[in-house]
């Protein structure tokens, strides 16, 4: 039981960050814009929580520095995609290969520091039942905030006035241009909260799952939050499923050698990335269903002729 | 307040007026970051883009690192003009290097003339196998090339990882996860006595010419050329998405892997956990850089080798970190992206009149507005 106890907290652990980068995306790619970048929004949102909390000691404040430096790289991408037009699965790539870089270049002087454990809820009575209390009632904010998040956006999309305008954008950009709808406004604010998301990610990264800041301390989790999106079909409720299915596979080869199993830890650190391969054929394979469910408008520029 | 007008046709000036509007951009964004970083920044400049000109072992240096950049640069803009996204060379050159290098380790202590055409040919079927991956994957499937190829990135570094600490272990080495140093005839000959320049730069010429000869002369070059700028014209046309897809695929990753064997035969002599640096990536930015065009790949791939060798003599001299590297290259990919704009559109002031000759065009497009 405590085996599993453990294993259940640390999936919870594992498909947090993902969970938060991939429903960020969701909404970029709503409004029509591919952004690639979303792991140098991660690397970048790590570092700046690390750094704040270090440095103010509140967990709050580097939690609310993730986000805006998130935000920030996503504005980044936004003056570079919207406003002048440059290929966004080109500038995606800048925005990841310059974020690895920055970011280890603002590290360096945090390198070996280590922050102390991540505040976790505790409610009496309804945190000490067994199994269930530290599980459903004992994480850290980030992690309900997370699913909340996920909710909103749920909500968001779905059901309100805001959420229908920002999805014409993404679906048919001429269109909601010629209603008078501020197409590449709406799509600035896409990318800026798709860049927070990103950024709490990173934030999680590195003031919950290893408080440590380590270069390159993403590893491709930012990528697999853009398949986890395709894996959703663009559906929010089902990025949340995919990212714990995910968290699953990342976890396994922590737990394989008390579960028995004799796999070289290296082969087992393979998994999240062949599974995010297998995932996106099993995906793809239906090109009919794949093209229904994109947004119509996903990557291409806009821009209005006078 | 300005407004953007399209061009008609990208104006051809501006295309080859870019780069170097953006490595000046990138001079000054750089001074600037120098001056936050509290270093004195003609000093740093001078020690980046000068230094490593003036002395024959960094010039030689320039043509190690200069080497594989261009090799991987010339496959990947032969993709991307095609529209086909290859991320993952740098996993098809791990593999390269892992397939070429275990040729030399099978063969140890052995070898002979045939030795090293063998293990490039291993290394470029090793980039290619691995790229076909993705290749079949997006023909068979539709699955996204990019990610795809990327996630297959980190399998490669894992599998190099485990293959040194297991199979390919140095049986003498006190259980550290390297593989033996290969053996005299496993190393690629040198170009410039005393230096460690050697002949993958004089491939990695060849390759660049080659694509030219490709891209301008032959038939799937010219339809990978057209699948890229006019997809639908080039379905009219009975193009074959799929072979261009796929031969896509296999020039980069073979110019891939053979870049990765010619690194671990080459600079580096075995095989280490740490052979991949971002070459790969990197092959990115010089491909955009070269505007996609094999001679311009060759000069891209030279300044960003000097950004290399010139980041690490900041390195050592103003104890610089090492990312600064990093942050110059991605900044240099920004500003070019973002100076392509002038290729694609004018920039007019707002209230201004339109000239004449494109404003009816303009008014045909968009009658609502």
């Amino acid at each position: 039981m405590d085996l599993v106890l453990s294993i259940l907290l640390g999936v919870v652990v594992a498909a947090t960050p993902l969970a938060f980068a991939a429903i960020g995306e969701l909404v970029t790619e709503r409004s029509g814009v591919l952004n690639l970048g979303v792991e140098g929004m991660m690397i970048i949102g790590a570092i700046a929580a690390f750094a704040a909390t270090y440095g103010t000691g509140s967990y709050i404040i580097g939690s609310l520095a993730g986000a805006l430096a998130g935000a920030a790289m996503g504005a980044l991408f936004g003056v570079l995609t919207l406003s002048l037009m440059s290929n966004q699965v080109a500038t995606g790539l800048a925005l990841t290969l310059f974020g690895l870089g920055l970011s280890a270049l603002i590290g360096q002087s945090y390198s070996g520091v280590s922050l102390p454990r991540f505040p976790q809820v505790h409610i009496p009575i309804l945190t000490d039942i067994p199994f269930v209390g530290p599980l459903l009632f004992g994480q850290d904010g980030l992690v309900y905030l997370s699913i909340a998040l996920v909710a909103g956006v749920s909500w968001f999309l779905a059901s309100t006035r805001a959420g229908l305008i920002l999805r014409a954008a993404g679906e048919n950009h001429d269109a909601a241009h010629a209603i008078g709808y501020p197409v590449i406004g709406i799509r600035y604010l896409a990318v800026m909260f798709g860049g927070a998301c990103a950024g709490l990610g990173g934030a999680y990264l590195s003031l919950v799952q290893t408080p440590l800041w380590v270069e390159n301390m993403s590893a491709g989790r930012g990528w697999i939050a853009l398949a986890l999106v395709v894996f959703a079909s663009w559906k929010p409720t089902r990025v949340l499923g995919g990212a714990y299915l995910f968290g699953g596979v990342a976890i396994l080869q922590l737990h394989s050698q008390a579960l028995g199993l004799r796999v070289d830890p290296q082969i087992l650190s393979m998994l999240p990335y062949l599974a995010t391969i297998v995932v996106l054929v099993v995906i793809s394979r239906d090109r009919m269903t794949m093209t229904l469910n994109a947004p119509a408008c996903l990557g291409r520029a806009f821009h209005a002729s006078s | 307040m300005f407004k953007l007008v399209p061009r008609r046709e990208p104006n051809a000036p501006m295309l080859y007026a870019t780069p170097f509007i953006a490595v000046a951009l990138t001079l000054i964004a750089g001074f600037g970051l120098f001056t936050i970083l509290g270093k004195d920044p003609v000093q740093a400049m001078g020690l980046i883009f000068i230094k490593p000109l003036a002395s024959y072992n960094s010039l030689a240096e320039l043509l190690v690192k200069g080497a594989p950049l261009i090799l991987i640069g010339v496959g990947l803009s032969i993709g991307f003009r095609a529209g086909v996204w290859n991320i993952g060379a740098e996993g098809q050159f791990t593999i390269g290097a892992i397939c070429g290098g275990s040729v030399a380790l099978g063969f140890y202590p052995g070898g002979g003339f045939w030795l090293l055409p063998l293990m490039a040919l291993a290394g470029a079927l090793g980039g290619m196998a691995w790229a076909a991956i993705p290749a079949l994957l997006r023909t068979k499937f539709h699955a996204n090339e990019i990610l795809v190829s990327l996630m297959l990135t980190y399998v490669a570094t894992l599998l190099l990882g485990f293959l040194v600490h297991g199979a390919l272990r140095d049986p003498d080495g006190f259980n550290f996860p390297e593989s033996r140093l290969f053996q005299d005839d496993a190393l690629l000959p040198k170009l410039l006595p005393g230096s460690r320049a050697n002949i993958g730069f004089l491939v990695a010429l060849f390759a660049a010419a080659a694509a030219y000869v490709y891209l301008e002369r032959l038939m799937l070059g010219f339809q990978a050329r057209v699948l890229g700028q006019a997809p639908r014209a080039a379905r009219f046309a009975g193009y074959s998405e799929r072979r261009i897809v796929w031969s896509s695929f296999m020039i980069s990753g073979g110019l891939a892997g053979l870049a990765g064997l010619f690194e671990a035969a080459g600079p580096v002599g075995q095989l280490v956990p740490s052979l991949p640096v971002g070459y790969g990536f990197t092959a990115i930015i010089v491909a955009f850089l070269g505007r996609l065009h094999p001679v311009g790949v060759v000069f891209a791939g030279m300044l960003m080798a000097l950004t290399y060798i010139g980041g690490e003599t900041a390195q050592i001299e103003m104890s610089l970190p090492s990312a600064t590297t990093g942050v110059f290259q991605g900044m240099l990919l920004f500003f070019l992206l973002a100076s392509d704009v002038l290729v694609n559109f004018r920039i007019v002031r707002a209230g201004k009149p339109l000239a004449p000759a494109s404003a009816p065009a303009a008014a045909r497009l968009t009658p609502a507005a």
